[in-house]
This record gives C-alpha cells, sequence and structure tokens, in this order.
C-alpha cells in the first residue's frame, strides 16, 4: 500500500484557460511538494476546478504547461496520465458492482488478477462487505468511499479531489476529512484538493492556495495564511477579519502608528503589505478572537501597550463556548468580538459602552487600494 | 351499501381490468379462431375446434415466404436504424455542429407526416430516381421511418446521461475505445434496445408505405391484406398468435432476468 512512486512534484508553469473572451484561470505558477495535501480554495467559478481538470488532463490548458515530477503531460490525455480524480458527484459507473468499478483502473491497464488488491482496496475504505452491491445501493457517504478507492487502487503520482465531500451532511463531511487525512497519511500518494469550504483547507491541507477570479490570492500553510493574508480576500474568506481604515501617523522601523477614528493603534513594520509613509492610507486588520472587552468603567484596569478603541455593543449572541459581540466604534461601524466564555459579565449587553483591546503584535495592516469586503461570504455564496 | 362500500374500494382495479380486457380481447379472438375448422373461405364464424392449421402453419402458399421475408426486413431494418439512429442521437446530444436545430426537428417528421403521404412520395422518388422496386426500396424506406422512433428512444437516454461517467471512465486509464465500449454503450443500452424494439415492431408490421414501394415483392402484412379479399386462411391466425405469444415470452423474459440479477445484488 505505502509503495512511493516515482514521481516529484506536481509543477504548473503559466498555465492558463480561457474560454471565448472568459479567462477562467489566469496564468500560474503553481508548486505542489511531492507527498503533501494541497488545497485549493476559492469560491465557485474562481477556476479551481478548471486547474484540477488541466491537471487530470480533462482540460486543456490555454498556455503553459503542467509537469509530473520531470515529465512534461500537458499533452498526454487523461488515460495516459499516472493521475486519478475522485469526482464531485463521484461518477461511480452504474451498471457496474463496487468490486468492478473499483477494479476499472486495474483491468483497463491489462492486469488480470484483481482480486486480491480490490478487496484489500475496499478494506481500507472499510467497504468490504459491499463488494457485490451496484452504487445505488450506497449512502452518499459510501459512495464517496468508493469513488476514493477506486482512484487510489491504482497508485496514482496524485490523487485530485474535486469538492468530493461537497453532497454530504456536515457531521459526516467532518468524519471523512478526518478519513481522507487518515488515508493520505497511510499511503503517502500526493493529494491535491479542491473546495470552497475554508475550515475544511483548513483542517485537512498541509499547503493552501487561495484562488479568487482566475488568479492565486495566496499561497501557505494554513495557520500562516490565516495569521498573516496578504489581501483582504484572504481576511475575510478564510475565517473573519476585522477592517479598519486607517491613516499612517508615523513609521519606524518595528512599529507602524497609525490613527482612526480618533483612536491611535499600534502593529508591527513587518505585519504591513504596504506603503507606511506617513499619510498614507493603511488597512489594519485584527481576527475577532485576539480582541478582548472590557466594560467602559473597568477601562483603567486595561494594561498599557495595547491597541485599543471604544464603542457601544450593539448585538451579542450567546453560542455555548463563545459570546459574539458585534461592537460599534467610531473606528469601525460593526467589529466582531469573540469572547471565551470562562468568566461572564452581565453588564456587556447591548447598549453597553466598552473598550475594545488587543495585542499590537497580533495586528496586520493591508494595501488600501482593495475592497474592503472582498471574500465577504454572503448568504447566497454559502452554499 | 356493501356493494358500493366494495365497489368503491376495488374501482381502481375494475377500471385496470376493463382496460387491459379491451387490449387483450382482440387478440384473445385471433387466438381462438386458429383454431377453428371454418366453413368455407372466411374464418369469421366459429364452427369446430381443429388442430389443422397449427400443424401445418405453412399450409397456405405464399403465406411462409411472406413471413420469412417480413423478418429478414425487419431484421435488417432494425440493424440499420439502430446504428444510425444511436449515432445520430450521440451527435444531437453531445456537439454543437451548424444546423443542428434543423435536424433535431427534421428527425421527427416520419413520425409526423401521414403515412400515406410519405408513401407517395417515396413511391415519386424511387420512380424518378429508376430504382427497381422490390426488396430494396422498401428497406430504405423502413430504415427511413424507423430511424426517428430510435432517435427519439436513445436520445432520451443519453441525455439522462453524466458526461462526467466517462470523464472518470478517461481518468481510469480507458482510450476513447474502451470508454465507449465499456461504459457508454452499457449505460445507453436500455434505450437502444427500445429503439431496437420499436423499429422491429414499426418495420414488421407497416403495410401503407411497404404497399407502394414493393412493387411485385410481397410482405407478411400484405399477404394477408391479398388474402382477405378472396378469404381468410386459418393460418394467418396461426401466425399471428404465435408472434403474440412470443412477444408476451420475450416480455415475460426480460422481466425475469431483471428481477433475478436486482435479487442477487440486493443485501443479503
Amino acid at each position: 500500500m505505502t509503495q512511493k512512486t516515482e514521481g516529484g512534484d506536481v509543477r504548473l508553469a503559466g498555465i492558463s484557460k480561457t474560454y471565448g473572451s472568459f479567462t477562467a484561470v489566469h496564468p500560474l505558477d503553481l508548486t505542489v511538494p511531492q507527498g503533501s495535501f494541497f488545497a485549493l480554495l476559492g469560491a465557485s467559478g474562481c477556476g479551481k476546478t478548471t486547474t484540477l481538470r488541466m491537471i487530470a488532463g480533462l482540460e486543456d490548458p490555454s498556455t503553459g504547461t503542467v509537469s509530473l515530477g520531470d515529465t512534461d503531460v500537458t499533452h498526454l490525455p487523461p488515460y495516459k496520465r499516472p493521475v486519478n480524480t475522485v469526482f464531485q458527484s463521484y461518477a461511480l459507473f452504474p451498471h457496474l458492482d463496487i468490486s468492478e468499478n473499483v477494479a476499472f483502473g486495474l483491468r483497463r491497464r491489462g492486469i488480470k488478477s484483481v482480486k486480491k488488491q480490490v478487496d484489500d482496496m475496499l478494506d481500507l475504505v472499510q467497504l468490504g462487505q459491499f463488494a457485490k452491491r451496484k452504487p445505488h445501493q450506497l449512502s452518499g457517504g459510501q459512495q464517496q468511499r468508493v469513488a476514493v478507492a477506486r482512484a487510489l487502487i491504482n497508485h496514482p503520482q496524485v490523487l485530485l479531489l474535486d469538492e468530493p465531500l461537497g453532497a454530504l451532511d456536515l457531521k459526516l463531511r467532518r468524519q471523512m476529512q478526518l478519513e481522507l487525512k487518515r488515508i493520505q497519511t497511510e499511503v503517502g500518494i500526493t493529494f491535491v484538493h479542491v473546495t470552497h469550504d475554508q475550515e475544511e483547507a483548513m483542517t485537512m491541507a498541509d499547503q493552501v492556495a487561495v484562488m479568487n477570479g482566475g488568479r492565486v490570492e495566496q499561497l501557505g500553510a494554513p495557520a500562516d495564511l490565516y495569521e498573516n493574508p496578504k489581501t483582504t480576500f484572504v481576511a475575510n474568506f478564510l475565517g473573519t477579519s476585522n477592517l479598519i481604515e486607517a491613516e499612517v501617523a508615523s513609521t519606524t522601523s518595528d512599529v507602524v502608528t497609525v490613527t482612526c477614528g480618533g483612536a491611535k493603534l499600534k502593529l508591527p513594520n513587518a505585519r504591513c503589505q504596504a506603503q507606511t509613509a506617513t499619510g498614507d492610507k493603511l488597512l489594519v486588520g485584527v481576527r475577532p478572537e485576539k480582541v478582548s472587552i472590557a466594560h467602559a468603567d473597568d477601562a483603567d484596569s486595561i494594561p498599557d501597550g495595547r491597541n485599543r478603541i471604544t464603542g457601544r455593543i450593539t448585538a451579542s449572541s450567546f453560542i455555548g463556548v463563545s459570546t459574539q459581540f458585534i461592537v460599534d466604534s467610531p473606528a469601525c461601524a460593526d467589529f466582531d468580538v469573540y469572547v471565551q466564555n470562562i468568566e461572564r459579565d452581565s453588564r456587556l449587553a447591548p447598549g453597553a459602552e466598552v473598550v475594545l483591546h488587543w495585542n499590537p503584535e497580533h495586528t496586520f495592516g493591508l494595501d488600501a487600494d482593495q475592497a474592503i469586503d472582498a471574500g465577504v461570504q454572503s448568504v447566497e455564496d454559502a452554499s | 351499501m356493501a356493494v358500493v362500500k366494495w365497489l368503491r374500494r376495488n374501482l381502481v382495479v375494475i377500471a385496470g381490468l376493463l382496460t387491459l380486457a379491451y387490449m387483450i380481447l382482440p387478440n384473445v379472438v385471433v387466438m381462438v379462431f386458429s383454431f377453428n375448422k371454418p366453413n368455407g373461405r372466411f374464418n369469421y364464424a366459429w364452427q369446430q375446434f381443429s388442430t389443422d392449421a397449427w400443424a401445418d402453419p405453412c399450409g397456405v402458399a405464399d403465406l411462409c415466404g411472406s413471413l420469412a421475408l417480413s423478418l429478414q426486413l425487419a431484421a435488417w431494418a432494425t440493424l440499420g436504424a439502430t446504428i444510425l439512429g444511436t449515432m445520430i442521437a450521440f451527435a444531437l446530444v453531445r456537439y454543437r455542429f451548424r444546423a443542428r436545430g434543423a435536424i433535431n426537428s427534421l428527425i421527427f417528421l416520419p413520425m409526423a407526416m401521414p403515412e400515406v403521404v410519405m408513401a407517395a412520395s417515396l413511391l415519386t422518388l424511387f420512380l424518378n430516381m429508376g430504382a427497381p422496386l422490390g426488396f430494396w426500396t422498401v428497406l430504405i424506406a423502413h430504415i427511413m421511418f424507423c430511424l426517428s422512433f430510435v432517435v427519439t428512444a436513445v436520445k432520451a437516454r443519453v441525455m439522462s446521461m453524466d458526461p462526467r461517467l466517462e470523464e472518470a471512465a478517461r481518468d481510469l486509464y480507458a482510450g476513447p475505445v474502451q470508454t465507449f465500449v465499456r461504459v457508454t454503450l452499457p449505460i445507453a443500452a436500455p434505450g437502444i434496445a427500445a429503439g431496437a424494439l420499436l423499429a422491429f415492431s414499426l418495420s414488421f408490421d407497416d403495410f401503407i408505405i411497404t404497399n407502394f414501394n414493393a412493387g411485385s415483392t410481397v410482405t407478411f402484412p400484405m399477404f394477408v391484406w391479398g388474402s382477405a379479399q378472396r378469404g381468410t386462411p386459418v393460418q394467418i391466425n396461426v401466425i399471428g398468435t404465435a408472434m403474440f405469444v412470443i412477444a408476451v415470452l420475450v416480455v415475460l423474459g426480460g422481466q425475469f432476468i431483471a428481477s433475478r440479477r436486482k435479487n442477487s445484488a440486493s443485501p443479503k
């Protein structure tokens, strides 16, 4: 099972795809290291599936090349690439039973004795007793595992997963996320996973490429992307960010000081993604869970050296482990704050005057020349 | 009161049985009269039970010859119409090409046009071309009108097919031919089979177009029509009954196989 195939990295060089006048994927360079779990994350229509299909060979790139290790596979048809795909709708063959579905790839390559391999693979995905059933007799989660088994049995150099968990309900999806991660660790094959679910991407992947409008916005490890977003799209699409429009007041080599709505905020110069000359506009961001909230009466007890903003609570919602506050402040109209329910202050109710404060180290700065609400997910996008 | 209640509860079943009887009754009459021993040439009044006709189904001159010709015609027409129709259906669903819309609607013309009009215009065409009327003109005509039925049946099936299944096959090392043979064809098979069955029965049964374009060739429906002028031999009923029984057996056999396949695949 753990047989390592000679392969190496998946390398996309200047790859793009245009349909008539519409550009689905802008020229893109991407390297997926061998053996890694790589996620392409983005909203629908961002070009992530097209990118995946170009790796699979189901779509011809308009420009650029696809290489596996040292081999250029750009012009190889899909059936000649050592790459297999788990499709969004699973695409199991309805006229074949489960074991024949799984054996399909082996048989096409002329391998006669497939029984042992098929049985082993079905055991790996815990479907041994279903070998003789037809796909429509299985539940969604089971079909999904068959689709994974059918692809993995061929020991591809790269396994492509196109929103493989999209059709499952939340609980099953969590379970399958862990399952897929387990299988990936066990077989050591490179996984490229396409998803619109940022939580899924962060839980499963070693590396995430956030795509937007046919371009990769940012590439990195999940924690790195979350802590150091380079664009407002990434800041808003991965989790939630409070973005404040501010003006640079002074800059040293370490610290940038900005003003907004009468407040003075500090942030590390290293975490600024834009020019910070005095007078420049800057978007200042902080994640809601990094912020502490104190009633205005207790303002004196806040330690020195923290960024602070005053405001009034407009809404609060209690969700068990934490409470979410929305605070209206002169600096920012809807400031989100998540507070762990360790000790609850009963004075923190809508209408209360509060002081928000956080460690300046947790602040990041973004170029003010971009839409402040890029990547904010509205209700329609969520599906 | 009890009767009304019983009626109300079983109304659907009764209506169903009546409809079935309405459809089956003509076949039953044909069947019963195949065991008749008529007085004179016309087999329209019951005389006495006899198996004479069953013992000698080819006893009437030219009957079995015309039957063989009809079966042969139907087989070739089915083959031709099914192959062509399947290809047309795939082309219409899968590809975008010029005049696709026009072909899409024109293909239904033979279904919509009165048969006698089509028969007459085909005859005009063949005469003007100087084509000798006979087996080949009839075959060409049959393939033509069977085509639209095959296209309709196969198209419905192909449209409901997920194109990702073929992508999955290509992704799993199946080349274009393998993909077609292993995935596309088996999944489209029920539609193709339905189209082929339709084509067979339409061709076997056709009278009007055949009569116009057959020249001196005589098919089974033409034979029945021709002999009905002079008298109806019992053998016609025998052939009719045999066709009916064979058709029913084929359907039952198909259902039996399907249900067995379903049972063996279901959880134990």
